[in-house]
């Protein structure tokens, strides 16, 4: 049982110096301790929900299922899969390579925009992507008037592009975190491996590239994650995944056991994926130095410059620049009627909610991590079951959080509430608490990435040093750990800050009434297929997700 | 050290927000709303206009809604649910998430059979899910029936949206319910074997491909067709009302299908959310809703406006619209084994 961490635990460490305990340190372990396993128990709720749909009887769905769709469904299911990882991983290492470890044009540039794309919701690129391809799209329409009727229009809902648009959305994760992953490489031993006779392919594979490969594995991870629990796109290629099923037999078949039973279903794949992962990276990890150096990047031929300043031009054409001068238009066509007084409410509300999650999310992976440092292997699984919810379809685990928060509510509030003699009614269900953790159970295993591999970097001598010098616990932790940990916490918070103004499901079903955000206009817009009027909130969405994104980098880059 | 101070006062600050609820003296009540805003506001709008009793509302898909409904149980803050499609109505009452209303206004305003069993909910529009075909290449004269679509001299000449949209899952649960299942069967067999491409996503597509000679005939909702047309009037489309002559199940009618509302059993509200349906049947609530999406009034003593009667005037099927939510389970097995997707 392994998570999406790009972490190798070969040792157990204390997350302090273990050797000489303070009173006030064992105090500080044992709330650690504690507090991370009750979040951990938090994550977990909701899954059990979902497992729990077993106790009832759906043999009647799943012989359907088994005699009509379920081949289908698992074969495009597993296509997806492995066509978006492999595509990612390819995507996403070869651009971080090319914009870390060479020298083209534009790459200064390039660095920090191949990461916009992660502002882009999958489900506003798929209506775009097929709003510029389809029949009636500008494409097609073009080429029809200019070979006059002899022109085929071409069909491109296909497979082919269903894992394209995935592709072109999901890259920036595994770019992201290889990119990090590169630059906290030594140049040195790249050289080294030069010296001793590796030609720069050879170095490439079999010193980057491993070592490397702990960021690779987590990005990729997220991505597959995010394609099992995508929806958005593959409805609008009504393209029948696991996903698809999911909600039909919800909401076709009035059957939400089914549905769940699905569900878990899709989590043992993921559960067992990962595994599969952990055992084949078996125990091997890297340690690094730190020691800044001057980094020495490949200088190119002017033809090979030439082919990657193309390269990454074209990947961020595709993901970023079309979609959004096609918004544009759209916006442009439909004109500003929605701008009015609400709308800055919707944005407000988005920010706010991306705010909050984002602090809120990145702290209890803090805890956990810190956590899971202190913890025995079969505790340490137990911390990375939390992280599983993040490949279900947004609506299923939306409703194991609901229901898991209702018999809370149900059980120990309204009793509560009525022994003090107040009138019973519902704290978590429909507050704004539930809708951040909500975003907290889901993008858990988003901000574990890059906290854990920040926290990685912290070695045993460094809190021990301070406390000879007479440091106590909490400045300790203040004072060394958090300029050490800043630029990982920074990118777990870019990464859920950005996730959760994209994320529709749980925020639809969540929120107490007043809360609409940008997704949920986008929703409004979409469900009724009206595409061009989705384009303003959309637009606005991906403007205000770049903010963060930029931010973020620009502080990588200074590093 | 300070910026940790920072964020947490910045957190603290963000829940107390959250959880502060100001108390407000006027009366209010709060919809689970599948419709979306811009269909419902200018509505409640006029009502708070009228009344002062606000309208507040939370919208979402009606599945999501209703097990939310349900979840909440007798605590739920909600007071009205209003959803598309009588399957989803038809499935709220099923699991009593709904309160019966008596009221003789209703009853008067909206005709039987398209209300729920026990009047646990009520029509509010009605929508035609009719055909629509390319006027270059089609005349009405081609045109029959659904039924007809299936046969062999329309292969490759059919667009359908896909069976995950419920309308199509109410349109196939009134065909079991005028036909019976095994010839339902044959028949979305061969509109399958008929498509000329894949099903599509949502209907303005399958209107696009129509146009585009793609096809030659698809299924669509009115209002959908209104919409198109008000943007490209040149679009060489046409609606066609099937089911309109012969004896039984041929001349049946059009499909239709309806957007409605019900109490819910947690209401607090009771009076004042039957005031709301009430109001909302109303000519001068159907009014308002007839011209934001061009569907049709449920309250037959309203006027059709210019647009829905240059569409012509049709014949519906007078099937109880709760049969499209009893057989809607049946209807989407029945589309999956003959290979509809």
């Amino acid at each position: 049982m392994a998570s999406p961490l790009p972490a190798s635990f070969s040792s157990s460490r204390p997350f302090v110096g273990a050797n000489h305990h303070g009173r006030g340190l064992r105090q500080l372990n044992t709330v650690v301790k504690i507090a991370g396993i009750f979040t951990v128990l938090m994550a977990l709720a909701p899954l059990l929900v979902i497992i729990w749909s077993w106790s009832s009887d759906q043999t009647e769905v799943w012989q359907h299922l088994i005699e009509t769709q379920l081949s289908t469904l698992l074969r495009n299911t597993l296509v997806l899969v492995i066509g978006v990882g492999s595509g990612v991983t390819l995507l996403g290492v070869s651009l971080a390579w090319l914009t870390v470890m060479c020298e083209f044009p534009g790459r200064r540039w390039l660095d920090w925009a191949l990461m916009l794309p992660m502002a882009m919701p999958a489900y506003v690129l798929a209506f775009v992507v097929l709003g510029i391809f389809d029949f009636a799209g500008p494409l097609q329409q073009g080429l029809h008037s200019w070979f006059g009727s002899d022109y085929r229009y071409i069909d491109i809902r296909h497979e082919a592009a269903v894992i394209a648009v995935l592709v072109l959305v999901f890259y920036p994760y595994v770019y992201m975190l290889a990119r990090s992953a590169f630059l906290a490489q030594s140049t040195d031993i790249m050289e080294a491996a030069r010296v001793l006779g590796a030609n720069r392919w050879r170095a490439f594979f079999r010193v980057a590239l491993p070592m490397a490969r702990p960021a690779i594995i987590a990005g990729t991870s997220l991505a597959i994650m995010e394609t099992l629990a995508d929806f958005g796109t593959v409805a609008v290629f009504n393209y029948d995944t696991f996903t698809t099923a999911i909600y039909k037999s919800w909401f076709g078949l009035f059957n939400l056991q089914a549905a769940a039973q699905l569900a878990s279903l899709l989590l043992l794949f993921v559960a067992l994926a990962l595994m599969a992962e952990k055992y084949s990276r078996g125990s091997r990890s890297y340690t690094q130095s730190d020691r800044k150096q001057h980094r020495f990047r490949h200088q190119l031929s002017p033809l090979q410059a030439f082919a990657a300043s193309a390269f990454c031009g074209l990947v961020l054409l595709l993901a970023f620049v079309l979609p959004v001068l096609q918004l544009l238009q759209w916006v442009l066509l439909e004109g500003l009627q929605a701008m009015d007084a609400r709308y800055l409410n919707l944005l407000w509300r988005t920010l706010l909610l991306g705010g909050a999650a984002a602090i809120l999310t990145v702290a209890l992976a803090l805890l956990l991590a810190f956590g899971r440092r202190r913890a025995k292997t079969r505790l340490r699984t137990f911390y990375d079951l939390g992280t599983l919810g993040y490949a279900l379809p947004g609506s299923v685990l939306a409703v194991g959080i609901m229901l898991s928060f209702t018999f809370v509510d149900n059980q120990f509030v309204a009793p509560l509430l009525e022994l003090f003699g107040l009138q019973a009614k519902p704290l978590l269900l429909g507050s704004v608490f539930a809708l951040l953790a909500a975003y907290w159970v889901r993008f858990l295993a988003v901000a574990n990435g890059p906290v854990d591999s920040s926290l990685q970097r912290i070695r045993p001598s460094i809190p021990e040093a301070a406390r000879s010098l007479g440091s106590h616990s909490w400045p300790l932790l203040w004072q060394i750990y958090l300029p050490i940990l800043r630029p990982g916490l920074l990118t777990a918070m870019v990464l859920v800050f950005v996730d959760v103004m994209k994320e529709m499901p749980a925020t639809l079903l969540l929120r107490p009434y007043g809360w609409d955000t940008l997704a949920v206009r986008i929703y409004e817009m979409t469900s009724e297929g009206e595409w061009e009027r989705a384009a303003l909130p959309a637009l606005t969405l991906i403007l205000v997700g770049l903010l963060p994104v930029i931010q973020a980098v620009r502080q990588s880059a200074s590093r | 050290m300070r910026h940790g101070i920072r964020y947490s006062l910045l957190f603290l600050l963000v829940l107390l927000v959250a959880c502060s609820e100001p108390e407000k003296p006027a009366p209010e009540l709060l919809v689970y709303s599948a419709r979306n805003e811009h269909l419902i506001k200018p509505l409640f709008d006029r009502f708070t206009e009228q009344t002062g009793i606000v309208v507040n509302y939370v919208t979402d898909k009606a599945g999501p809604l209703l097990t939310r409904l349900q979840a909440e149980g007798e605590n739920s803050p909600a007071d009205l649910l209003m959803t598309v499609d009588a399957g989803n109505l038809w499935q709220a009452n099923e699991v009593g998430v709904l309160a019966p209303v008596e009221s003789a206004i209703l009853n008067n305003n909206v005709p039987p059979h398209l209300r729920g069993a026990d009047n646990s909910w009520f029509s509010l529009t009605i929508r035609a899910r009719t055909m629509v075909y390319n006027t270059d290449t089609l005349s009405p004269t081609d045109l029959s029936t659904y039924e007809a679509l299936a046969a062999p001299e329309w292969k490759g000449r059919l667009c359908l949206r896909t069976s995950k949209k419920v309308y199509n899952q109410s349109l196939v649960a009134t065909m079991i319910a005028a036909l019976g299942e095994e010839q339902t069967e044959q028949i979305v067999a061969g509109w399958v074997n008929n498509l000329a491409i894949d099903p599509l996503s949502n209907d303005t597509k399958v209107m696009e491909a129509v146009a585009l000679g793609q096809c030659e005939v698809g299924i669509v909702n009115t209002y959908y067709y209104g919409r198109l047309m008000k943007k490209k009037p040149a679009t060489p489309l046409a609606l066609f009302w099937p089911n309109q002559q012969g004896e039984g199940a041929q001349g049946r009618g059009v499909h239709v299908n309806v957007s409605g509302v019900g109490i819910t059993r947690a209401s607090q509200h009771k009076a004042l959310a039957q005031q709301l349906i009430e109001w909302l049947t109303t000519p001068e609530a159907q009014q308002i809703l007839m011209d934001l999406n061009q569907e049709y009034p449920v309250n037959s003593s309203v006027e059709m406006n210019a647009e829905l009667q240059a569409w012509g005037a049709f014949k519906g099927d007078q099937v109880d619209v709760s049969e499209a939510g009893r057989l809607q389970a049946a209807a989407v097995k029945l589309m999956d084994r003959a290979g509809y997707r």
